[in-house]
């Protein structure tokens, strides 16, 4: 496992992954859009507002898997010093940010017409802000440091805490009472059953296949961005110590 | 046999998740009474708040209890054990129906009627054309508030 911690041989698997990956986005894409906006029925409560479900939960999903992807990282950072781990965290971060801020404005949006409301101070909303305001804490803290590797151990050890905010979101529904209904994925005696009806779920599921290759691509191409800025502040420093080195010794002399 | 510094870390970073974790479920347990976004009918009978006291409360519209008096509105929210009359003046939320879930914000009245300042739908995780909820109504496996069993399998 730990030949994988290599960025070099990672970054050789990544890059044989991402134009399958960004294929399937197109193509996922391609379906789950016309499927969810135009081609799937009208639910009978919302109408044609369900549609807004579509964009609005695999968001969600995707915020909290992304963190948790990025905890998982800054864990194996922190324990094993695997530059590779920080290297996925940090190319994660803003694409986890977005989706999270995606999932928000679109809740927003749905909750005016059929709510009455546009935001409440319910467990799952606010667990929800409370993870943009994580991922922001954490690009924020990871550049705050004039040293870059202090830098990141700060912000590691911020994705850590904050990673408790996830089983908080996830069983905010189901712990408190709140004005967010409860997840569409029940759990019974008998196991998973699924609390929205097969047409409206094949788009939604097409939809979150589309979102995890869209990150899967975007990660990919995050990561190959940070190790060419990683070449270029090495080459800086070498560059900027040369003459450095130089004066110090004619001074010694 | 000396530990190494990395499974020193993997150590040290577990206990301290736990301890967080811990500390996080004694301080949400702590304010369940403020984490709670509303009070059924059951629980304000049983706290019994002043009617300077504000607070939330929530349950299902009774169906037949909805009374429209001009742009003044009443009606029961019950929790299928005790029940609440609330009134209210103002806009309903296009989701609001009898027998679907309503939150309410405002204060109790000298006479036990709930004064409402706001009035939110609360909407249910079951997701269906009106095809289905009208096959299911037909058929009698609808229930008000409840899941409808929309995708549940038989479970005969």
């Amino acid at each position: 496992m730990h030949k994988y911690a290599n960025p070099t041989v990672f970054m050789r698997l990544a890059n044989a992954v991402l134009p399958w990956a960004a294929g399937a986005c197109v193509l996922l894409f391609a379906v789950a859009i016309p499927l969810a906006l135009y081609a799937s029925p009208a639910d009978y409560q919302q109408g044609d507002t369900v549609r807004i479900m579509y964009i609005h939960v695999p968001a969600a999903i995707l915020g909290e898997m992304v963190y948790g992807l990025m905890a998982a990282a800054s864990a194996t950072y922190l324990i094993w010093r695997h530059q590779l781990a920080a290297l996925i965290a940090r190319a994660a971060a803003p694409i986890g940010a977005i989706f999270t801020a995606l999932c928000l404005i679109t809740g927003m949006l749905w909750g005016q017409p059929m709510w009455g409301t546009f935001w409440v101070w319910d467990a799952r909303l606010t667990s929800m802000l409370l993870l943009l305001f994580l991922y922001v804490g954490y690009l924020a803290l990871g550049d705050a440091f004039e040293d870059q590797e202090r830098g990141e151990k700060a912000a590691a050890v911020l994705a850590l805490v904050g990673s408790v905010n996830i089983p908080i979101i996830i069983f905010s529904v189901e712990w408190w009472n709140t004005l967010h209904q409860g997840s569409i994925f029940k759990m019974n005696g008998e196991g998973m059953k699924v609390t929205v009806s097969p047409e409206m779920l094949a788009p939604l599921f097409t939809m979150m296949g589309a979102y995890v290759a869209f990150f899967v691509t975007i990660l990919v191409l995050r990561m190959r961005i940070e190790i060419l800025n990683a070449k270029i502040r090495n080459a800086r420093i070498t560059q900027a110590a040369a003459p450095m080195v130089a004066t110090q010794a004619a001074q010694a002399r | 046999m000396a530990m190494t510094r990395k499974r020193r870390r993997l150590y040290f970073i577990g206990l301290a998740l736990l301890g967080l974790c811990a500390g996080t479920a004694l301080v949400l347990t702590a304010f369940q009474d403020n984490i709670v976004f509303f009070f059924s009918p059951t629980e304000v009978a049983a706290k019994k708040p002043t009617p300077s006291q504000r607070l939330r409360i929530g349950g299902l519209v009774e169906a037949g209890s909805v009374q429209k008096t001009g742009t003044t509105v009443s009606f029961v929210v019950t929790d299928n054990a005790n029940t609440l009359k609330v009134a209210y003046t103002g806009i309903l939320p296009d989701l609001f129906r009898e027998g679907q879930g309503v939150v309410a914000e405002g204060h109790m009245g000298a006479d036990g009627t709930f004064q409402a300042r706001e009035v939110l739908a609360k909407h249910d995780e079951n997701y269906m054309p009106r095809e289905v909820a009208d096959a299911l109504k037909k058929s009698g496996r609808w229930q008000d508030g409840g899941a409808p069993a929309a995708t549940e399998a038989p479970s005969n």
